[in-house]
């Protein structure tokens, strides 16, 4: 537990070293869902489209 | 059908490589973030804070590729009209704009305490926030006219234009006096950084990059797909 508290603490600097790291997760995770969210869903639209043209 | 011919082929390679960036991907990253938290030391100056570093240096060093990147497919769109450029330098905008804020802002969070300010208007800092501003009026010019291709050959010619920026952002540290330290990794004679910390660093880089040219990759099919379903649409109307 006191070797969790040291880590987190990050020596004091912890209000800085976690919102950086925190945002890079937030931004770069944020851009992947959106990412495979939108390409499922279209393709998806494109396997129906060519069902029903068959 | 020439037309189609290019994006067909991409779609067949950008297939076959694509489940292996991802799992590339997930890798690094997590390598990267254990080395960078758990491996990697503090510094002797800056002690943990030092650790936003590999948050910043990878995220500065995409936002800088990635308009490279940009850059070169908006040349190739304007010379050669190859229809997949164009739909490659448009992916690639919101990403880079991604990395260019997440530099800003872990590059703040790292000025507060090591320099005493979230931000000073010297070259370095200036110059990056001018490649976000040239991300953000990239997008907004591509989406401002009614015919896409006519948004497309504008925004080519911006993204070109900033060129100008990449060198400046650069070399801003030797051409300027700057709060922000110079070169350390890239540098004529080799880095001076310790091996301790380089290694994480280049992991973390290395994990970024891939993570980029996933979701790139992915946008570009993903834009590609929508095409196809649009002249799809359009033909079964007629």
């Amino acid at each position: 537990m006191e070797a969790l508290d040291h880590f987190l603490a990050m020596g004091g600097y912890a209000r800085f070293v976690w919102p950086a790291y925190a945002l890079a997760v937030i931004v770069l995770g944020g851009f992947a869902i959106e990412t495979i969210v939108t390409y499922r869903k279209r393709q998806r639209a494109l396997d129906e489209a060519e069902k029903r043209r068959r | 059908m020439f037309r189609l011919a290019n994006p067909n082929r991409f779609m067949q390679w950008s297939g076959k490589i694509l489940p292996w960036c991802a799992i590339a991907t997930v890798l690094l990253l997590g390598a990267g973030l254990y080395l960078a938290l758990f491996v990697a030391p503090p510094d002797y100056q800056q002690g943990e804070s030092v650790r936003i570093m590999y948050v910043h240096v990878p995220s500065a060093y995409m936002a800088t590729m990635v308009y490279a990147l940009m850059a070169a497919a908006s040349a190739m769109a304007l010379i050669w009209r190859h229809p997949v450029a164009d739909i490659a330098a448009r992916e690639a905008a919101p990403l880079g704009a991604g990395f260019t804020l997440l530099c800003l802002v872990s590059g703040s969070l790292w000025g507060k305490p090591m320099w005493g300010t979230w931000w000073v208007w010297d070259a370095r800092l200036t110059s990056v926030l001018v490649l976000f501003f040239l991300y953000l009026g990239y997008i907004a010019l591509i989406n401002a006219f009614d015919e896409p291709t006519r948004g497309a050959r504008a925004g080519a010619i911006l993204a070109l234009v900033g060129v100008v920026n990449l060198p400046i952002i650069k070399f801003s540290v030797d051409w300027w006096n700057t709060l922000h330290q110079p070169a350390s990794i890239f540098r004529l004679g080799g880095p001076t950084i310790a091996a301790s910390m380089l290694w994480p660093l280049a992991v973390m880089a290395l994990g970024f990059t891939l993570l980029f040219v996933t979701l790139w990759l992915m946008r570009i099919r993903s834009a590609l797909i929508a095409a196809k379903l649009r002249a799809l649409r359009l033909q079964q109307a007629v």
